[in-house]
């Protein structure tokens, strides 16, 4: 049985494709302003890499905030879901998830199954989510990807003041201008971050063991702060980013065996 | 007797000299990097305008986020306190003011004797404050005063999914590549701001009349936006600029102080 998941995302599209409870491929690209056109591309390059042909394809779920435009889905899940879903699936102990996307951040409890019994999110505010990240890496002019390595370098504790992104901004620039290290104003914007999103998982009271998914799981500086922040240590899984698609294509799967029952 | 106020905000540094009660003399410059540079240079050309020196002034006050840091000042008085003194003498009837400052907004009531009752400030979020108008200036490629004017020819203004300046200033452009009209732009982000203020004021409950301060008060589509958002009249402020309220308040302390009055 081959199913796929499709994550459109703010900043990425991710697809997945599943064969008998094992990840065939992953692929994740930058997102267009189309996200149908971000859908095929996606889809079709981890189909490539699948070696399969679309038509393998028995069932695919689509999930992120422009789920409503893959042109190929067989049915939408939300992020919630699908995020729960996936964590538990890449680590069965996980019973709270937090994912910092793009634009948003997400808190969600699991049981067993991946199925969620509460969550909270952010998409109000740019704070705690990974714009934040990017909106300094641009006015810093550092890769987003190398953040977390240069933050790795730091020996001088900083704490930021202020927690909105506009403020943020300006109090890194002065912070530079005062001549102070990248490291240690990266360790010290991963730090307002993590909080930020720390205090939202508060909301649902979060239970070990705990998992960072999402593209800025990617980032260990961020993970760390994470850490941190939440008091606690923290799962890895493997595959941050594709989380979401996988828990698509698990999704999907359930489908198939629904329809077959 | 000359008694003297000064401001240091973020943005911009307010200097006002008064003479029996009487503004005689007041300055608005942009601020430096270290704010008693500021308050030095907007003292400094406040007082040579007068022609005075400072040992000409009885008692100064100071006040503004850089309060603290003013060397020439016999005391330092917080700002939403001086803004309060400041509003009641522009117009003597206010029992709300709200201020807008280049970074925080502030919501104050007074009773009848002009005694502070409560009042709100937001310095954690740049929306609503003076650096939202800012950013989608910026985007607009527009002065302050130009978005006033641009919003008031709007038909259709756009509207926000959220009140971050982050998130705004991202539709904001989206609308631009739209090529949605540029007044429509400046009305939605008159009424953003209207909207944000509106929500700090009734949560200290409004009470006639109501005025604002601070620089954003000189721009007539964000209190237009604000009025209507409020559904209350905003008494504008003619006797002086707005933007100065406070380091008049401040300097009105200040006459106090020479007068040996308790502040």
């Amino acid at each position: 049985m081959i199913t796929a998941g499709c994550d459109i995302g703010s900043l990425t599209a991710k697809a997945l494709i599943l064969k008998d409870g094992k990840i065939l491929a992953s692929e994740v690209i930058l997102a267009s302003a189309q996200p149908e056109k971000s859908a095929i591309e996606v889809m079709r390059r981890a189909v490539e890499k699948a070696d399969i042909k679309m038509e393998d394809i028995e069932y695919c779920v689509g999930t992120g905030y422009g789920r409503k435009h893959i042109p190929f889905m067989n049915s939408p899940e939300s992020e919630i879901a699908c995020h729960g879903r996936g964590a538990v699936w890449q680590v069965p102990s996980a019973r709270t998830v937090v994912d910092i996307g793009g634009q948003d951040a997400k808190a969600i409890r699991v049981n067993e199954k991946g199925n969620v019994e509460r969550y909270v999110y952010n998409d109000k505010c740019a704070s705690g989510t990974g714009r934040f990240l990017e909106i300094i890496a641009d006015s810093l002019d550092i890769e987003l990807n190398d953040m977390g390595d240069i933050s790795g370098q730091s020996s001088e504790k900083l704490t930021l003041s202020n927690q909105c992104v506009i403020f943020a901004e300006t109090e890194i620039i002065s912070l530079v201008n005062e001549g102070k290290e990248i490291a240690d104003i990266l360790s010290a914007l991963h730090q307002a971050v993590a909080n930020r999103a720390a205090s939202l998982a508060r909301g649902i009271i979060v239970e070990p063991d705990a998992v960072m998914t999402g593209g800025v799981a990617k980032n260990s500086g961020m993970f760390w702060a994470l850490e941190r922040a939440l008091g606690m240590k923290m799962h890895r899984v493997d595959n941050p980013q594709i989380n979401g698609a996988l828990g698509a294509a698990i999704f999907a799967a359930d489908k198939i065996e629904g329809l077959r029952q | 007797m000359f008694a003297a106020g000064c401001d240091v905000g973020s943005l911009t540094s307010k200097a006002v000299i008064m003479k029996d009660g009487k503004i005689i003399e007041s300055v608005i410059i942009k601020s430096k990097t270290r704010p008693w540079e500021s308050a030095d240079e907007v003292m400094g050309i406040a007082l040579s305008r007068a022609g005075l020196t400072m040992k000409d002034i009885k008692s100064c006050v100071g006040t503004g986020y850089g309060r603290d840091k003013i060397s020439f000042i016999d005391e330092a008085i917080s700002e939403i306190a001086c803004h309060g003194k400041g509003a009641r003498w522009l117009v003597p009837s206010v029992k709300t003011v709200i201020d807008i400052g280049g970074q925080d907004c502030k919501a104050l009531r007074l009773d009848d004797k002009g005694n502070m009752m409560k009042f709100i400030t937001n310095d954690k979020c740049a929306s609503g404050t003076g650096r939202f108008l800012e950013v989608m200036a910026k985007v607009l490629n527009l002065n302050l005063d130009e978005m006033g004017e641009m919003s008031a020819r709007s038909k259709k203004p756009i509207t926000f999914a959220s009140a971050c300046t982050v998130w705004a200033q991202a539709d904001v452009i989206q609308h631009l590549n739209d090529k949605v009209p540029i007044e429509d732009i400046a009305a939605g982000v008159n009424n953003a701001m209207a909207s944000r203020m509106a929500t700090l004021a009734n949560n200290i409950g409004l009470e006639k009349d109501v005025c604002m301060t601070g620089g954003v008060a000189k721009n007539d589509g964000v209190v237009n936006a604000l009025e209507k958002h409020l559904g209350i009249r905003i008494k504008r402020i003619r006797r002086e600029d707005p933007q100065i309220a406070g380091a008049i308040g401040a300097a009105l302390f200040a006459m106090e102080k020479a007068k040996g009055g308790v502040l």
